[in-house]
This record gives structure tokens, sequence and C-alpha cells, in this order.
């Protein structure tokens, strides 16, 4: 059997164990199989030279392959080897162009005349919109009003590569229900648009056609790491929303089973849910969520008993989200990857932590991943645990309970050498940071009066 | 496995036959109160509405335009649950057979683990006819296809305009009750004109034999699925065009929807229009056929 054959068969597969599969209105069906035939052809055979044109564009407009960088203070600090992976270097700051890029070709190689797309934290919105101007395709996104009003500078950017931004005030105007509108859109135009999907969510094929773009993240790591450290590391640490920079990351080394995969989940301010109102202080969907169907695919969520999706929340716009992809989901349930999550205050804390230490400013995407670098390895867990070091086989990795000292025992064994992925970078969440870390008493964060602006 | 209820004769598919050509309402369960629903549901079984759809509420509806969108959070604010809903269902006394239509995650979740079958269950107990699911495309139905037989409930699928060729041939080897021919591209919502795309719709439905039965049971005692047209449909004009071109059934939403939602909560004016309007549609509907319409009533 050739590679392209066994591609063929692992990949026209609709579902990742129980999850995925394709729950959308009938109109969008058909162009669900024109997208699954250009996945096979184009993506997986490299048809008409579609991944050579990719690769080259990643690499000379996108600025690919990103370094992989020893963290040098970090190490010091957690007593082990910290990698960083600088996916904040990707053009536009985040590791959304690599998706984004190979979305707008496709949809270019198949011959649609326009793209559209949802975004959250704007991230994806605007590597849409840079890619869409790059490629010469118009362009529209759909965002939340609250998420355009937390994310301006992304608004500007998407607006000066040519992007209609349309704000979506349903519900609490945020990721949710800016993917019911962009859906919405593609079912009256789905003939001549294409609904560029921002992470591994959403209807077969998306979840696995968004993984092969990030996967380039995991299969760079891999190389250098190897180069760099002599060996696989221990453990791969992403944070988790939708779950494209976290399957990115992964992907390659799924099947090396030394190595563990921490998927970092934002928190919030609480893990408990609301059932009554609706609302889950988090967006913790892979640890606390339940078996439903959102979106077009069937995956874990954050619901009420009766099936209504709850309104989420995180500090951090790109992380809100009710759901998560399928294929993460089905790798928590065998075990592959372990779902923690760590709070708003901890994300702080580890943004403001990175820029003093590193001089790196980290999206509050991923600070959650340096936040729980602190929980599982800082002097805090050192302190509040034996000698021995988290067991490998818990999985709670729970905020602390009512500020108490965080459980130390229930974080993972991050092992010596850590991978940490950095997947975008946080000038965008500057006036965000600044309004929440002013309403706490962070320890890794300066003086913020000096920025009062008036 | 045969059961007595998959060969049972469908309420609906009779319902549409003998009441050619049918009108089919919808509106959502809980706008504004269940208690408006049922005296809502009652107004519109009297003005003639052959068949009803009930809008079982979901937080995130992304088939409907804004007016079905706007109806359902209004419902949701009101509380209006599954368990609410079938209650209201259980004291429904009409000559109209009741549909619901809901989204997949709704029916998932109403027994214990993510399973169809507890819903169903409640459904056909609750005396529901059949089931619309807007976002569960013929692919992943088959749980729920089996459920339904084993309930004898319908189990009503949509056709896109870009439905064509082999999956038409496939929605309509599994649809029951009748195929819910979607008039143009889009989300629900009333619109001033008959999309050209439901001419193109129907004579595609006409190429591709959809008097195909699903299964020997029903070849037996049915010669086929009937055809109704919905999306966008608001006014008698447009049921008796759509009527024209060869569909067995209109079905209107949105305009009925914005009625209710015109009106306040507990206001009885509102189920006097509905049944004005559904007459509307009805009369618009028979002319459409080249019947008799009957002279409308005085108030």
């Amino acid at each position: 059997m050739s590679k392209s054959e066994r591609n063929r068969e692992r990949d026209s597969d609709p579902t990742f164990g129980d999850y995925g599969g394709q729950y959308v209105p009938e109109a969008l069906m058909p162009a669900l199989q024109e997208l699954e035939d250009a996945y096979e052809r184009y993506v997986l055979e490299n048809e008409d030279g579609f991944v050579d044109e990719f690769r080259e564009r990643m690499r000379d407009f996108g600025g690919r392959p990103t370094p992989l960088q020893r963290a040098d203070r970090l190490s010091e600090r957690y007593d082990r080897e910290i990698y960083l992976k600088r996916e904040d270097l990707v053009h536009g700051g985040a590791h959304k162009l690599n998706n984004a890029l190979g979305q707008v070709l496709l949809a270019k190689y198949m011959g649609k005349e326009r793209v559209i797309a949802e975004t959250g934290a704007g991230q994806h919105g605007t590597a849409t919109a840079m890619a869409a101007a790059h490629l010469d395709v118009p362009c529209e996104i759909y965002m939340g009003r609250t998420d355009v009003n937390r994310q301006r500078p992304n608004v500007y950017r998407m607006r000066m590569n040519g992007a209609e931004v349309n704000p979506v005030d349903a519900g609490s105007a945020t990721l949710k229900e800016a993917i019911n509108e962009t859906m919405r859109d593609w079912a009256t135009t789905v003939e001549r648009t294409h609904y560029v999907i921002g992470s591994i969510v959403g209807p077969h094929p998306f979840p696995k056609l968004v993984r092969d773009f990030q996967a380039v993240i995991g299969r760079e790591a891999r190389e250098q790491i190897r180069e760099q450290a002599g060996r696989l590391p221990d453990s791969v640490v992403a944070c988790a929303g939708g779950g494209s920079n976290t399957m990115g990351a992964f992907h390659e080394f799924v099947s090396d089973d030394d190595v563990d995969l921490v998927a970092v989940e934002a928190g919030g301010s609480s893990l408990e849910i609301d059932e009554e109102e609706g609302l889950a202080p988090n967006s913790a969907t892979l640890s606390t969520g339940t078996d439903g169907v959102l979106h077009g695919a069937m995956t874990k969520l954050l619901q009420s008993g009766d099936g209504q999706i709850m309104e989420s929340h995180s500090v951090s716009a790109g992380l809100d989200y009710a759901g998560v992809g399928p294929e993460l989901s089905h790798l928590v349930d065998t075990g592959r990857v372990t779902p923690v999550s760590v709070d708003d205050e901890d994300a702080l804390n580890g943004f403001h932590r990175l820029s003093r230490l590193e001089g790196i400013i980290p999206a509050l995407e991923s600070s959650h991943a340096l936040g729980y670098l602190e929980r599982a390895a800082g002097p805090a867990a050192e302190n509040a645990s034996s000698p021995e070091r988290s067991s490998a086989d818990s999985r709670a990795g729970n905020p602390r309970d009512n500020g108490d000292e965080p459980r130390a025992e229930s974080y993972e064994d991050l092992g010596d050498l850590v991978v940490v992925n950095v997947s975008g970078r946080g000038d965008k969440d500057l006036e965000t940071v600044l309004e929440e870390t002013e309403k706490r008493d962070l320890e890794a964060a300066p003086e913020v009066e000096v920025f009062d602006r008036d | 496995m045969t059961n007595e209820s998959a060969t049972a004769e469908s309420d609906v598919e009779i319902a549409i036959r003998e009441n050619h050509p049918a009108l089919i309402t919808y509106i959502t369960a809980g706008d504004p109160s269940l208690e408006d629903t049922k005296a809502y549901v009652e107004a519109l079984d009297r003005g003639g509405a052959d068949l009803i759809e009930l809008g079982l509420p979901f937080s995130e509806p992304i088939a409907e335009g804004p007016t079905i969108q706007a109806a359902i959070n209004r419902a949701l604010d009101a509380g209006t649950t599954p368990q609410g809903f079938f209650e209201l269902v259980d004291d429904l006394e009409t000559e109209a057979p009741l549909l619901v239509m809901t989204y997949y995650n709704v029916i998932l979740q109403y027994g214990p683990t993510a399973d169809v079958r507890p819903f169903v269950e409640r459904a056909a107990e609750a005396g529901l006819s059949g089931i619309i699911v807007p976002d569960l495309p013929a692919e992943e139905a088959d749980p729920l296809r089996d459920a339904c037989d084993d309930h004898g409930l319908d189990l009503v699928f949509i056709v896109a305009p870009t439905t064509e060729g082999e999956r038409l041939e496939t929605i309509m080897s599994k649809a029951s009750g009748f195929a819910y021919v979607q008039a143009r591209l889009g989300t629900t919502g009333a619109r001033a004109d008959v999309s050209n795309a439901t001419h193109d719709s129907l004579a595609r439905l006409e190429e591709y034999d959809v008097s195909e039965p699903r299964s020997e049971a029903r070849r037996a005692q049915s010669d086929g699925v009937p055809k109704a047209v919905g999306f966008g449909v608001s006014e008698g004009d447009h049921a008796a065009e759509i009527v024209e071109a060869g569909a067995d059934g209109v079905i209107v939403g949105s305009a009925l929807v914005d009625i209710i939602a015109d009106h306040g909560e507990g206001d009885a004016p509102a189920a006097t229009d509905l049944e004005a309007k559904a007459r509307e549609l009805k009369r618009g509907a028979l002319r459409g056929a080249g019947g008799e319409v009957p002279e409308p009533e005085q108030p």
C-alpha cells in the first residue's frame, strides 16, 4: 500500500473514537464533501504541488521554521531544561497563520471566490485577513462584540489588511456566537465561499485539515529538540482552548509513548459551574465537559443537563469557548493527553513572569501553559510537596482551593526536559493584562500605576 | 428486525395526503411562555394547519435566521426545558399531528447519557408524530432513524438547494413523513418572494423519483414521501405559487413567529392573528392546487 493510500484510508474516517462526525445543516454537506475531496487530493497527495507551495509561502511569508529556544532563567527557576517553541515569531504573532494560510491557499486551489472566518481573540481573524490579502482573496470576519471591544488592536489589523469585520451581538457576544454567525453566512453562500475554521473544531474534515496544517509546530520541535538536547522531551506542554496549537504541538509526539502531553485549559475564576444561570466561569472543557454535539462535531462540551451550551469564561479571549476539538477529547479519554487547568490569576502571573525573566511577552492563551509550569514545577510546588514530585498518573491539576496553597501532589511530573509551546505573542492582550493586573495583587507583576493614562 | 410500528401508517403522511395541499406551521415552544404556546397551537389548529411543528429551543440554533433565533432566546429566557415541553405536548389535543423540531444535542442529552432513545421514547409517549433535526444530516442519522422506527415516529429530512445526485437518493431512502424542501440557501426567515431555487429543487426531486418508499414495509402501504417546501414562505400568494410548482405542502415559521413577537405575554389577540394567518396560508395553498377555495369566515 502506498503512503497516499494509507493516508486516504486513515483520513477518510470522520471520527476519532466516539468523537467528530458531521452534524451540520444539509445545505452544507456537499461543501464538506468537496472539502474532503480537496483535503485528500491537495493536502495528503500534494496534487498540483499544493504542499510545496504552502511550505514555500510559510517560509517566505510566514517566517518558518520558528526557533526552539532554551529558556535559561526558566530552566534555572524550575531546575530542569525548559525549551520554548516560539510560535509567537510566526508572521502576525501567532501559530494561527499556519492554518489560515493553508486554508486560504486551499480555497484558491478549490476555486472559491471568497473566504469567511470567525475569531475570538482576533488572532485567527488577523491571520486569515493577512493570508487573504497575501493571496488576493476577499475576506469577511465575524467577531463577538465583547471580543471586538477587548481585542481592538487585532480589529484594526484585520481592517488594515482589507478584511471586513462584522461584530456579533448575540448571547455573550464571544467566540461561540461568532461561529454560529459564520456558519449562517456559509449556509447562505456555500457555493462560492470557503469557511476558514480557526481551530481543530467543527465538522469533518476540518479537525484533521487544521491539525495537519498545525502539525508543523511539533514536527519542527521534535527535530529541534533532538538536535539541541540530544533526545526527545519528557513532556510537551501547550494551552488548550479549541485546541489547534495543542494538537499542532502534540501530533508528531502522539506515538512517542515516553513523551507526556499536557493540555493546559483555562480554569477561569473557578471550575464550578452555575447550572441555574447556564454559566461556566471557566473554559476547561477537557477537564470538566460532557459529551455532546456543538458546531458540527461530537465532542466534550460545557453544557447544562438539558443540553444547552454554557457561557464560558477566561481572561483570555482566545481560550473562551465551550467546546474543544474532537481529537483532543478522544486523546484525553484514551489517556494519551492529560488535561490540567490553571486559573486566570496563574495565567496572568505566567504572563508577567515570562515577560520579566525571558524578555518575551506571551499571549494570554500561552500564559496558561506558563502558569502551569509554575504550578507543577515552581518553588510553591516544591515547598508544598514531598521531594518526590507529583505522580504521573494523577490528572487533577485543579487550581487552588479557596486561595489555599495549591495541592502540588495533584500536578503532573513534567520531567527533566520540557517543551512549552508559546503559541502567540501578547501585544494584543496588553490592555486586558493591565486592567486585570490592577484588580489583583500578583506576585510576578510589575507596578502598574506608571501606566495610568490620565 | 421488523416491528409493528415501522409498518404502521404514518400519521404525518396521512395528514398531508388527506388535506392536500397541506399547511405545515412552525412556532417555538415557550415563546413567550408554554401557556401561550398552548393557546397558539390550538389557534393554528383551528385556522387550518394540517401539521404543526413545535420548536424545542437549543441555545445555538445555527440553521435559524434572526426571527426564530430571537424566539428561541425568549423561550430559553422563560425557562423552557424539554421536560416542560413534553408536559405541554401531553396536554395538547389537536386535530393536526404534532412534530418536534430541535437540534441534535438536545435530543442526545435528554437521558442520563448521550443517547437518543430516551428522548424518542418520551416523544412517542407524549403523542408526537415525528421529529425534525436541522443539524442532523443523513450520514449521522442511523441511531435516531432506528429509534424512531421502533417507536413509530417519522423522521423528516431536509433537502437543500445544494442536495443533488447520490445525496438526494440517500436522504430519500431514510426520510419518512415528508421531505422538507428548503426553498433557498441560508437560514430560516420570512421573505418577500418565492425563490427560484424552489422550482429547481422540486424539479430535481421529481427527477430522482422521491416516491421511492424507504422500505418494503412502507412500499406496501404508501406510494412515497410527500414534498413540502419551507424557508421564506410568508404569504398566501407564496403558498399558491409553491403548490402550483408541485409541492404537496407549504411550511411557514418565521411569519407566524413575527406575529407572536409583536404581541406580549398572555395576549389573546395573538391567537386570533395566528388563526387568521393560517387561514390565509391554507387558502393560498388551495388556490395553488386549483381547488375549491372556501369563503373566509366572517369575524
